[in-house]
This record gives C-alpha cells, sequence and structure tokens, in this order.
C-alpha cells in the first residue's frame, strides 16, 4: 500500500479511510448524544420535583389538581416484576437448556431450537394480545379476581417472553464446557443427572450469570406487552393488583402530557436508563470475567 | 454414601422435570401459534387485507398499516446498512488503536441494550422535534435504524472475520490500494453475512412497537412511499395495539397477528436458511 504511484488512487484511499473512521466513530457520538438528550430531557424534572420525592414518593398523581410525581411504585414494580419473571423463567429456561443440549437427539434438538427461535421473533404487541385475551381473564377466573390484568399477569408475559433468549445463551454456555469433564464424572460412576447439576453446571457458571442478566436486560425494557396486560393503575406493587412498570409509565402517558408532567416522564426514562447501563455494564463483568478463566 | 436407589430418584425426578419445562415451553410456543390462526382465518378476507379504514362505512382495512411496515423497514434498512457495514469494516480492517476498538465497541453494545421505549423517547426528542421531521414515517424509520446499527455491525464483523486472509494479501501484492481490496473482496465475499444482517434486523424492525408510537405515529391514511416520509403511519404492530388495546376491535387484531406472525416465520426460516448456506460455503 505503501508504494501506490497514482495519486489519485492514494488520494481516494485515504478519502475512504477517513469516512469509515468517521462511520466507526459515529457510534460512540450516538451514544453520547442519547446520554446527553436524556440527561437534558430527564434532569429538569428531577430538580424541579427534588431528588428524594421523586424517587422515594409513592403516590403518583401526574393530572390531580396538586400533581404528585412519586415514581417509586413504578420502580418497585419494574424490579418484582423483572425479578419474578426471572425466577420463573430462569429455571424453566435453564432446564430446557440442559435437555435440549444432552438429552435430545440432533433432528429433535434442530426442530425444538427453530420453535425457539420462533417463539423470540414474535413481536411483543403479540404477547401482549393473547395475554390480554387469555391469560387475564383466566386470571381473573382462577383466583376470582374483579379484574385479572395484574402484575401476575404480566410476570407470566415476560417470564415467557425471556425465555428464548434465556435458552439460547445457556445451551450456548453448557456446550462450551470440555467434553472431557463429562465423560470423566461419568467413568467415575455419576449418573447423568449428577454429571450435569455437579459438574457441567459450575463449569458454565459465568454463561448461566451472563443468560440471567440477559434476561433481566430485556425483561426491565420491555413496555408494550407489559402495557396491554398489567392494568396500568399506579398502585404499589402487589400480585394481584393492577401496576404500572417504569417503561409503561412512559408509554402510556408520553402521548398527552404536557408541563411538568411531560419532564417527569422523562425523568423515569432516566432512571430506566441508568438501571440498564447498570445492567449491561455487570453482564459485560460476568463476560469478561468468564473469559478470562 | 447415598445409596443407589435415592440416586435414581433423584435423577428420575430431574429428568422429568426437564421434560416437563421443555414440553410447558414448546406448548405455549404451539397453543400461542395456533390460537392466532384459529381465532383469525375466519375474519381473513380482501377487504380487510386491501382497503383502508373507512368512517363511513364503518369498516377498517390494514392496507395502510401494511404499506407503512413495509415503507419503514425499507428505509431503515437503506439507512442503517452503509452506516452499520461502514462501522464493522473500519473496526475489523482500519482502526490500530485499541483503545478506540474498545471504546466503540462498548458503545455498540450499549446501543444494543437499550430499551425500545427509549430509543422511542430520544427518537421524538431528536428527529421530531429537533430536526423538526413531525411525527413521520422518516423519523421513524431513523429512530429504527439507530436501533439496528448494533445487529448489523456484528453480523458483518463476524462475517468479515471469515474472508480467508489469502485473498486479501494475495490483493494487496498485486498492488491494489486498501479501499480497493474492501470493495473488490472483502464486501462481495461477505455479501451474505450482511444480507443475513439485514434479514435479522428486519425480524427486530417488524415487530417493533414501542418506539415507533411517538416517531411514526398511529395514522391509518394510505400514502405513496414519497408521501408517507414525510406524514405519520402506524405500523402493523401499532396497529394492532391501538385496535386491541383502545378499541377492542378483536377480528382485525387477529388479523394483523396472524400477518405478523407469518412474516415472523417467513424471516426466520429465511435467516436459518441463509445461516446454514453460509456455513455450509
Amino acid at each position: 500500500m505503501k508504494y501506490v504511484i497514482n495519486s489519485k488512487s492514494n488520494l481516494q484511499e485515504k478519502v475512504a479511510h477517513g469516512a469509515f473512521f468517521t462511520l466507526g466513530t459515529l457510534n460512540i457520538l450516538l451514544v453520547t448524544l442519547i446520554c446527553v438528550y436524556l440527561l437534558l430531557a430527564g434532569l429538569p424534572g428531577i430538580i424541579k420535583i427534588g431528588f428524594f420525592d421523586f424517587i422515594f414518593n409513592d403516590t403518583w398523581a401526574s393530572t390531580a389538581q396538586n400533581p404528585q410525581f412519586g415514581i417509586l411504585p413504578f420502580i418497585l414494580t419494574s424490579l418484582y416484576g423483572t425479578l419474578a419473571a426471572l425466577l420463573l423463567g430462569m429455571p424453566i429456561g435453564f432446564f430446557c437448556a440442559i435437555y435440549l443440549s444432552f438429552f435430545v437427539s440432533k433432528k429433535l434438538k434442530t426442530f425444538c431450537i427453530g420453535l425457539i427461535d420462533l417463539l423470540s421473533g414474535i413481536p411483543s404487541v403479540i404477547f401482549g394480545f393473547i395475554g390480554m385475551l387469555v391469560l387475564v381473564p383466566f386470571l381473573q377466573e382462577l383466583f376470582n379476581l374483579p379484574d385479572g390484568a395484574s402484575l401476575l399477569a404480566a410476570i407470566l408475559v415476560l417470564a415467557l417472553m425471556i425465555l428464548p433468549s434465556i435458552i439460547k445463551v445457556s445451551i450456548v454456555a453448557l456446550e462450551a464446557v470440555p467434553k472431557q469433564y463429562i465423560e470423566g464424572s461419568l467413568a467415575l460412576g455419576a449418573n447423568e443427572v449428577e454429571t450435569y447439576f455437579k459438574v457441567i453446571v459450575p463449569a458454565a457458571k459465568s454463561g448461566i450469570a451472563a443468560a440471567f442478566v440477559l434476561g433481566v436486560g430485556r425483561a426491565i425494557g420491555e413496555a408494550m406487552a407489559v402495557m396491554m396486560v398489567s392494568g396500568n393503575a399506579s398502585n404499589m406493587p402487589a400480585l394481584f393488583e393492577s401496576v404500572r412498570f417504569l417503561t409503561s409509565a412512559v408509554a402510556s402517558e408520553m402521548s398527552y402530557s404536557q408541563g411538568l408532567q411531560k419532564e417527569a416522564l422523562f425523568s423515569i426514562a432516566l432512571v430506566l436508563f441508568v438501571f440498564i447501563l447498570t445492567i449491561n455494564a455487570s453482564f459485560n463483568f460476568i463476560l469478561k470475567r468468564g473469559q478470562r478463566k | 454414601m447415598k445409596n443407589s436407589t435415592y440416586r435414581n430418584t433423584y435423577a428420575l425426578f430431574f429428568k422429568s422435570l426437564m421434560l416437563i419445562c421443555m414440553a410447558f415451553t414448546l406448548t405455549c410456543i404451539i397453543f400461542m401459534v395456533v390460537y392466532i390462526f384459529i381465532n383469525a382465518i375466519p375474519h381473513v378476507s380482501y377487504d380487510i387485507i386491501f382497503s383502508k379504514p373507512s368512517y363511513i362505512n364503518d369498516t377498517i382495512g390494514i392496507l395502510p398499516d401494511i404499506l407503512n411496515t413495509v415503507y419503514l423497514i425499507f428505509t431503515s434498512v437503506i439507512v442503517v446498512l452503509p452506516f452499520g457495514v461502514g462501522a464493522a469494516i473500519y473496526l475489523n480492517e482500519y482502526a490500530k488503536s485499541k483503545v478506540l476498538i474498545k471504546v466503540i465497541e462498548y458503545a455498540i453494545e450499549t446501543l444494543a441494550g437499550i430499551p425500545s421505549i427509549i430509543y422511542g423517547l430520544v427518537g421524538m426528542l431528536v428527529f421530531v422535534q429537533f430536526f423538526s421531521l413531525q411525527t413521520s414515517i422518516l423519523a421513524g424509520s431513523l429512530t429504527l435504524a439507530i436501533m439496528n446499527l448494533p445487529i448489523i455491525i456484528r453480523t458483518t464483523q463476524e462475517s468479515l472475520k471469515t474472508v480467508d486472509v489469502g485473498y486479501k494479501e494475495g490483493s494487496f501484492a498485486l498492488g491494489a490500494g486498501k479501499f480497493y481490496m474492501i470493495r473488490t473482496i472483502l464486501i462481495p465475499s461477505c455479501s451474505y453475512g450482511i444480507i443475513n444482517g439485514c434479514i435479522l434486523s428486519i425480524g427486530r424492525m417488524l415487530g417493533e412497537s414501542a418506539a415507533l408510537l411517538f416517531t411514526a405515529g398511529f395514522a391509518h391514511t394510505l400514502h405513496g412511499y414519497i408521501d408517507s416520509l414525510s406524514s405519520a403511519g402506524s405500523s402493523l404492530t401499532v396497529a394492532l395495539y391501538v385496535y386491541a388495546k383502545e378499541q377492542g376491535e378483536f377480528d382485525v387484531s387477529f388479523v394483523i397477528a396472524l400477518i405478523l406472525l407469518i412474516m415472523s416465520l417467513v424471516i426466520n426460516v429465511l435467516a436459518t436458511f441463509l445461516g446454514n448456506y453460509i456455513s455450509k460455503k
């Protein structure tokens, strides 16, 4: 490359280099832009309402005479909902992953993974839609509730939605475990299940942890499905109560909000963004630590 | 030492637990698909798919929503492709500084992790308000394009890595410049990878709704492509949300759900097919 004689193509190379450099660094610019915009839009609300009043007040009454903007119910709902969905989805997904990695013939595995891919491709509104029509009436009947749209319904829908990513990441982690471990354990007289739980799972720990964090990230950011099944009232979280998540709080009021209410909604988005950044950072940390081993 | 009956029961218990979990997951998936098919098929008709909503006749048609979805996806892909492929080429071929690569990759990971509702808000602030594009297909497409940058970059990077080093070195040895090599060797040999990335991101764009609520809007008017860029229009997903949650029009909702399901199925099959084809090569 150093011996390019033709000055025209030399110029072309330089322009190309510059252009690719711009495209590469554009990503940094985009992330910075998103951060700056969220900060600019979100901070005024927090400052006007007061940080503690905003985060720790348990009443959200944005359209009342004396509006109150406490987002504690949303934060807690998001946390409880996400954790409960993970508690439910993680074991199911994890057992599915073990089953698919070790018990199933190759053909059946391809078929099952195809179906799971289909599940991950289903748009979130469809989850919300079916949840609304099937799950919500079912829960209403089952627990004799006035309205089935509740935190429980949201948890169940979220658990189903995060299954595909949990299963796929876990499968990758499980299959990265060296074959010799399995054979060694079987040769020492452990049965299959003992081998899986006592040899493979510890060896695939960091990958499974990554699946967990990925699931948290997906569940906490989900808006539409949750909005359709959770009832959307700003109550403190309770299993059978109609609740609102951080995401659905933003989505449901944004279209008609004004003034301080709008600023408060941007502040909610900022809080959500901070949550997501923390989760991503821990995801990277876990992955890196896993790779170093 | 635990006795063998205990160990066998333990093994059997967990084996059956795994089987139950697997069966449960598959049942859920199959139930969703079958439920939508059964409920949607009776309502599928020429009128509903190929007409627009009319208040006079009190009928609902979803042609505008289908077209809007197509416009949105088309525009986003056109926008995101050069940016994503360019960034991937920079990362794999040009970038020398380790720190810069790390920072860019961290930025891409962050972009990939941001939930769609936040993209929707930022898209509203930046494109709709700051660039005063109004709520329009263009604003929605640009938002979708940023959301899908990470997918395109990742898949392109993966396929760039698979290009034989011999090709590159041979090209340099023959006196080609770097950009010439990229144009004639790299991009053609990883074109399938790039197309696969496009298919994946089309799948995501198809299912996206939260980011479009405040950027592309809710309108159901019929537009040509150029007109639509500057006017609001709801995608199929947003239309499904509005019809199901706010208007209680379940018949139409089922038809939309069916269309979305079939489209995502097709995209899924295409992506798998292409993925297998690439790995076979």
